[in-house]
């Protein structure tokens, strides 16, 4: 078997084209620049008659970069598709091949795409998205990364902890006989595993805790960030000083005193586990209680189910005890959530408090105050509702945080198994030789960027969409 | 004014306490000091023999107590031993403790002996923070200046291509931490395997098997030059020039709305000094505390960039310290980060209402 070349055969006649666009891409940009810096980038020039008639040099760099850049994205995906069709991996090259690979996550975002833009107009913000093209493809880039999530197992090439004897470290594309599949699509890393297998099974890795961690500090921020806002006050002044004093402390200093295999001795990530689990229960019941609360049975209903399935899983996740065992986290995992929580909460409670504070002068919480609505009611079902543009954005944004912090606990090789795919840890792995074979590092380097990218996109996207209204 | 800052000043003095005193308390857990007790005395120590070691060097007690020794407002313990030897925080085996200071913590200038660097941690905590002062310098020099002209221009006429092509450029470098952008930059310049260096090589530019950049920068510890200094530089600012471009132009797409801008638009004046004249001063005040705020960041990068390049500096010193279970260079290198994130704090607030006429505190 023969090692894989990046564009197999297709790339002998596009690689070329690729090559002249982007230097033509560099050229406008640069040119752009140079323009826009000297002031010749302007609504037009005059013409010989004193009226704004030609058009200004800035424009047909900006039409350039439009061409070049289009004309880059169609080649590139030109040899992603010719890939995708040739039989065999060595004449679809290592991209092709990929694309092959990738086979699940393709079907997955062509089924969400076709039915999200074929329904969008009943699909309320969320179908807003489709109308905003860097919305679009940062939703793309997120569900990209989701569906890997999802479909793993069927995606890698080998077991991700494998090791082949004689790749160590060796280049991507290479022939790999003892591998199921034959080649290691992106090299070998300094154990001799497959670089991409185990870039796909990070994503899995990274999105089982960022969304369920940011979700938690949402809960927490919003808890203690409506009263807070809400009441103002002694009880506003300290929430506020605990808030500003976790935000004031560096997050890696933080880290390194958090997770530790020490201080998971003295059981103080299971105090705030205890502590922090407790907020979602909290935010529900009192979300149920002060909705239905005119209504008994009803209520009884709803919070009964609430405190019968959160405290079940509380007693689970906070401190491994479910009696029936189907909730539990192991003491790693559950130090590096909580941290990860505790260090987000502060930052989510300020943006509510800001809002909560906003919007509590408007008149229909005043409407509200009048008709002897209690101020839970007011706060979970009048405020809370119309703050909720800002907070999505910020739950996206805040996801691609969170996976930034996992990487740099990763990186630092705290609180996660040594040989754990995770992206942080592989590039923590990867930078030892980083001058010599950089591939290891930059598979997981890239992956990670691309889905901070994607989310700060679709955040962006969100909130154009929402400012519309 | 005055009022202002000085409840300002209290607040912070305050929050410097509390944090100091959760580090002091996290570092001072009883699995480190048994740790600690281990590496300085044996390993094969029992369990009685440790919990005597604690006791015997003053990490027995109420941790508030120690907490005061360590800050310098509790006298310093001192423990006589079955033989008659008195040893204390205050002075070494051997001399009078008659004559030894009853105070001697922070306040009074002995931040304790590092077990990591086995020397004073005042002296070696100084040269390596002079060490990252150059490099928080060079960031400063590089990323303040890009993104404020990289805000301003894609601020000044919001939905040009110009616009949108650095926006993109701004969300793609807050998308990427420090540990993927240094990645990324070292196997584009500083690898001879891959990016342009293997090209440059075939030019004849630069010798085979030589890389245009250093992926190491521990000889810019003694000698900076460009060719070491310039990842690590790039590196931190990178995920610092989004930001800052970001909120700057937030800021100048907002005043280039406003009425004032009109005005001198359709009185005549040139669109360049509309923007360097009327509008620049305005819109660089947002960014003014944003840069200030920016600098707690700048120290988590400092600690991943200075592992990532093998620079010998301030974040370095942190990592080493917290893996060492170093707790007296640990604790220092949290108060200097403390007072770092506290004074920028204080900074902005300050420099927000000189700089706004239209905040006035009384």
């Amino acid at each position: 078997m023969d090692q894989l070349t990046w564009t197999g055969s297709a790339g002998t006649i596009l690689l070329p084209v690729i090559q002249i666009t982007l230097l033509a891409l560099a050229v406008a940009l640069v040119a752009k620049l140079v323009l826009v810096l000297a002031g010749l980038d302007g609504p037009g020039l005059p013409g010989p008659d004193g009226a704004a008639t030609a058009r200004a040099p800035g424009h047909y760099a900006s039409l350039a970069i439009r061409l070049s850049f289009f004309a880059a994205l169609a080649a590139i995906l030109c040899i992603l598709a010719a890939g995708a069709v040739m039989p065999s991996p060595v004449e679809a090259g290592i991209l092709g091949a990929m694309t092959v690979r990738f086979w699940p996550v393709w079907l997955g975002l062509a089924a969400t795409f076709i039915l999200s833009i074929r329904f969008r107009r009943r699909l309320g913000l969320y179908g807003k998205l489709f109308d905003s093209t860097v919305g679009m493809i940062g939703f793309a880039i997120v569900m990209f990364w989701v569906f890997t999530a999802i479909f793993a197992d069927v995606i890698i090439t080998q077991d991700p902890f494998v090791q082949l004897s004689g790749l160590k470290n060796k280049v991507p594309g290479i022939a790999a006989p003892d591998s199921p599949y034959g080649w290691y699509l992106l090299g070998g890393d300094h154990l001799a595993r497959d670089v991409f297998s185990r870039m796909v099974m990070g994503a899995r890795e990274v999105l089982k805790i960022a969304p369920a961690a940011t979700l938690f500090a949402f809960m927490v921020g919003i808890t203690l960030g409506l009263p807070a806002g809400y009441f103002g006050g002694k009880l506003d002044t300290f929430i506020s000083f605990l808030a500003n004093l976790v935000l004031a402390f560096p997050v890696i200093l933080l880290f390194y005193l958090l997770v530790t295999p020490e201080i998971r001795d003295t059981g103080i990530p299971i105090v705030l586990a205890g502590l922090l689990f407790l907020f979602p229960i909290i935010f529900l019941t009192v979300l149920w209680n002060s909705r239905y609360y005119t209504n008994p049975p009803q209520r009884n209903l709803y919070v009964g189910i609430t405190l019968l399935i959160g405290l079940w899983a509380y007693s689970g996740l906070a401190f491994n005890m479910d009696p029936l065992g189907v909730w539990s986290m192991e003491p790693n995992m559950l130090n590096v959530f909580v941290s990860v929580v505790f260090v987000n909460s502060p930052g989510v409670f300020r943006i509510v408090r800001g809002l909560v504070m906003d919007i509590k002068a408007r008149d229909y919480v005043a409407a509200g105050q009048t008709r002897g609505e209690g101020p839970w009611y007011i706060m979970l079902w009048e405020i809370l509702p119309n703050a909720r543009g800002p907070l999505i954005v910020d739950f996206c944004l805040r996801i691609g945080y969170t996976t930034i912090l996992l990487g740099t606990l990763g990186f630092f090789g705290l609180g996660v198994s040594p040989d754990s795919p995770d992206w942080g840890s592989t590039i923590d792995d990867g930078r030892k030789l980083l001058n010599l074979f950089p591939h290891p590092a930059l598979a997981p380097a890239l992956a990670l960027m691309s889905l901070v990218l994607g989310l700060n996109l679709l955040a962006d996207g969100l909130r154009e969409e929402s400012l519309k209204d | 004014m005055g009022l202002f800052v000085l409840r300002r000043l209290g607040v912070m003095l305050l929050t410097a306490i509390a944090l100091t005193f959760v580090v002091f308390f996290l570092t001072n857990l009883q699995p480190n000091l048994e740790k600690l007790a281990r590496t300085e005395g044996s390993v094969r120590m029992s369990e009685e023999a440790v919990q005597d070691w604690i006791e015997q060097n003053g990490h027995s007690g109420s941790v508030f107590l120690r907490y005061g020794q360590w800050l310098g407002v509790v006298p310093g313990w001192t423990y006589t031993d079955e033989k008659g030897d008195t040893r204390g925080r205050c002075f070494q085996i051997g001399e009078d403790p008659a004559t030894a200071p009853r105070y001697c913590g922070l306040l009074q200038g002995n931040w304790g002996y590092s077990t990591f660097f086995k020397a004073p941690v005042l002296d070696s905590l100084g040269e390596k923070l002079a060490a990252t002062g150059w490099l928080m310098l060079a960031v400063m020099l590089v990323m303040v200046p890009t993104s404020l002209i990289l805000g301003v221009l894609s601020g000044m006429r919001e939905g040009s291509v110009t616009d949108r092509t650095l926006s993109t450029f701004s969300i793609a470098s807050t998308a990427t931490p420090e540990y993927v952008s240094g990645v990324v930059l070292v196997a584009l310049f500083a690898t001879a395997a891959t990016g342009i260096s293997p090209l440059l090589a075939e030019w004849g530019l630069i010798e085979p098997k030589k890389t245009l950049f250093l992926a190491s920068a521990t000889s810019a510890m003694d000698d900076i030059t460009f060719w070491n200094f310039a990842l690590p530089v790039m590196t931190i600012a990178l995920y610092g020039i989004g930001y800052i471009a970001r909120m700057t132009r937030a800021s100048m797409t907002e005043v280039m709305t406003q009425q004032y801008i009109r005005t001198a638009r359709l009185k005549g004046v040139p669109f360049r000094t509309v923007v360097m004249r009327h509008a620049l001063r305005n819109a660089l005040i947002a960014p003014f505390t944003v840069i200030m705020l920016q600098f707690p960041w700048l120290l988590n990068g400092v600690v991943i960039v200075e592992s990532l390049f093998n620079y010998k500096g301030f974040g370095w010193t942190l990592v080493q310290a917290a893996s060492n279970n170093d707790i007296p260079l640990l604790l220092a290198c949290s108060v200097v980060a403390v007072v770092v994130v506290l004074l920028t704090q204080l900074i902005s607030d300050i420099g927000y209402v000189f700089l706004n006429p239209r905040i006035r505190l009384a």
